[in-house]
């Protein structure tokens, strides 16, 4: 396995590391500018650079071992990055009960299905060295989308108690007094990824077609081939919100029908 | 535990100094011949005592007045009574029946609530106004959309927007979608607290008329003693969550 890893430290990366040091130079530069202007970032720049750098590198370094793995270690992989990503995704929900899980869910869901189907259609190879990539960029898609649900339907019913416990006043299911912020927290989650797809190829050539590109491969075959990527990942988005909304709809009603989320309000009382 | 007595006259306990004191205007009527009664009403949220164990009792057709200074419990009383917050003690009976057998959508079109702010859904007045029959699948008619309307003052208003209504407006048209449950418990949160004093005044007259026309239960909570005395058959006074004083309005209030 260690000489795995030194046969991979060649030429390549003492450029690789070159070049990186040239981007953060250029970091430290903006981050100079920003002083002028009375922003100060330089600890949080420091951090997000470093961790940036060493979590690449000790991915590289995993990927490098396990490059020539099997299938199983390649779901292990994705399901290790899919519980990382709800980590991330439940920060935004703190105060509900059982996000982590919940994001877990809509995750898994969303890029599993997603997945699952790249692999059938034969869009995705079974081959760690293709499965782990895709499917990361799909997984942190999903992660995007499902924290973007989240926020926006927390924010959507802080903002709207009175509006919600008077239709609840008033008779109605808990489900029909937020329907309006479950479909505006579904939208809010795919917006970015339907202006990433309407941008393709106009605004951006993204990283997949890219490097097919650089391989060799047809430059049309590379262009269908990243769209099918990017609708992906607006699937694996679409289903990761819908999911993660639909299940915290549950959770901020109690089982009589109370909003138990948001109850600063009592304090006034 | 209090040994507060009852009065043959009018069953006024008056200053209730413990928590349990109750109310008894009806002493000797079965439970099903109230309207509305609480027993050892209390809520606790994170250490904090918001109501603490009240008793009182609602004749049919009575209206009664939770008033107290601001912070003293009177909100968190009234979303009781409607189950919008959960009891952490105690229970309330709707015409003898424990609510907690009701399912909580039919109890809350039985007890309904006009709030401090009238919360209207985006929409039009007559969408608002058929909201709540709506969830049970029935369709309010126009004319009866349109007879609530004149009935709360804003004949012809079905097809307006509800964010051109004034602040008055905005709280009638809270009233007739609250009155389209046909309820048999009205709850009002301060519904004229957030209101010019003409409007408020408007719309104290106009939940005194209806209350008055439909014989309805009622309990109103308001900071102002005036308003009580010119609704309320009885008043109830509470303090940091506890009941202080309960009897008719004019003997609770006589000092105040």
């Amino acid at each position: 396995m260690i000489a795995e890893l030194l046969n991979n430290v060649n030429s390549d990366i003492i450029m690789g590391m070159a070049q990186a040091g040239g981007a953060i130079v250029l970091c430290a530069a903006v981050v100079l500018l920003c002083r002028r202007f009375a922003v100060h970032v330089e600890r949080e720049t420091a951090i997000s650079v470093a961790r940036g750098l060493v979590q690449m590198v000790f991915v590289g370094m995993v990927l490098a071992v396990l490059l020539h793995g099997n299938l199983l270690v390649g779901v292990l992989i994705l399901l290790a990055m899919t519980f990382a990503a709800a980590v991330t995704a439940a920060r935004r929900a703190r105060d509900i009960k059982g996000s982590l899980l919940l994001s877990f869910y809509a995750i898994a869901a969303g890029a599993g299905v997603v997945i699952a189907a790249m692999l059938a259609t034969g869009t995705l190879t079974a081959d760690i060295a293709v499965l782990v990539p895709v499917g990361s960029m799909i997984i942190a898609n999903a992660m995007n989308a499902c924290a973007q649900a989240v926020e926006r339907f927390r924010a959507d019913v802080t903002a709207h108690v009175g509006q919600i416990e008077a239709g609840l006043a008033l008779g109605a299911d808990p489900g029909v007094t937020v329907a309006p912020f479950v479909q505006s927290a579904v939208y809010a989650s795919l917006l970015p990824r339907l202006d990433m797809l309407k941008s393709l190829g106009l605004v951006w050539i993204p990283g997949v077609m890219a490097g097919m590109m650089v391989s060799g491969a047809n430059p049309v075959y590379a262009g269908i081939y990243q769209f099918v990527i990017v609708a992906m990942i607006l699937a694996a988005s679409g289903i990761a919100g819908v999911i993660v909304t639909l299940l915290m709809r549950t959770r901020v009603f109690s089982a009589a029908a109370q909003l138990t989320f948001a109850k600063g309000r009592e304090a006034k009382a | 535990m209090s040994t507060a007595t009852v009065t043959a006259a009018t069953g006024f306990i008056g200053d209730a100094k413990s928590s349990d004191a109750t109310w008894r205007p009806s002493a000797g009527l079965e439970p099903e011949a109230l309207a509305l009664e609480t027993t050892h009403l209390s809520r606790s949220v994170v250490g904090k005592v918001l109501v603490s164990d009240i008793s009182v009792q609602v004749r049919p057709g009575e209206v009664l007045a939770v008033v107290g200074p601001s912070g003293a419990g009177k909100s968190s009383f009234l979303r009781l009574l409607n189950r919008l917050d959960e009891p952490t003690g105690g229970t309330v009976r709707l015409s003898g029946q424990d609510y907690r057998a009701l399912a909580p959508r039919e109890l809350r079109r039985r007890v309904g609530m006009v709030m401090q702010v009238a919360h209207l859904f985006p929409g039009t007045v007559a969408a608002n106004v058929a909201f709540g029959p709506a969830q049970r699948a029935e369709r309010l008619a126009s004319a009866q959309v349109a007879a609530l309307l004149e009935r709360v003052g804003l004949p012809g208003y079905q097809l307006r927007d509800v964010s051109n209504l004034s602040g008055g407006e905005a709280q009638r048209v809270s009233l007739a979608r609250t009155l389209a449950n046909a309820p048999e418990v009205l709850l009002l949160d301060e519904p004229t607290s957030a209101l010019d004093d003409v409007s408020a005044r408007g719309i104290e007259d106009l939940v005194l008329s209806i209350i008055r026309e439909r014989r309805m239960t009622c309990v109103i909570v308001t900071h102002n003693t005036a308003q009580a005395r010119r609704i309320a058959d009885c008043t109830m006074i509470l303090q940091a969550g506890k009941l202080v004083a309960i009897g008719p309005t004019k003997e609770v209030l006589r000092d105040r």
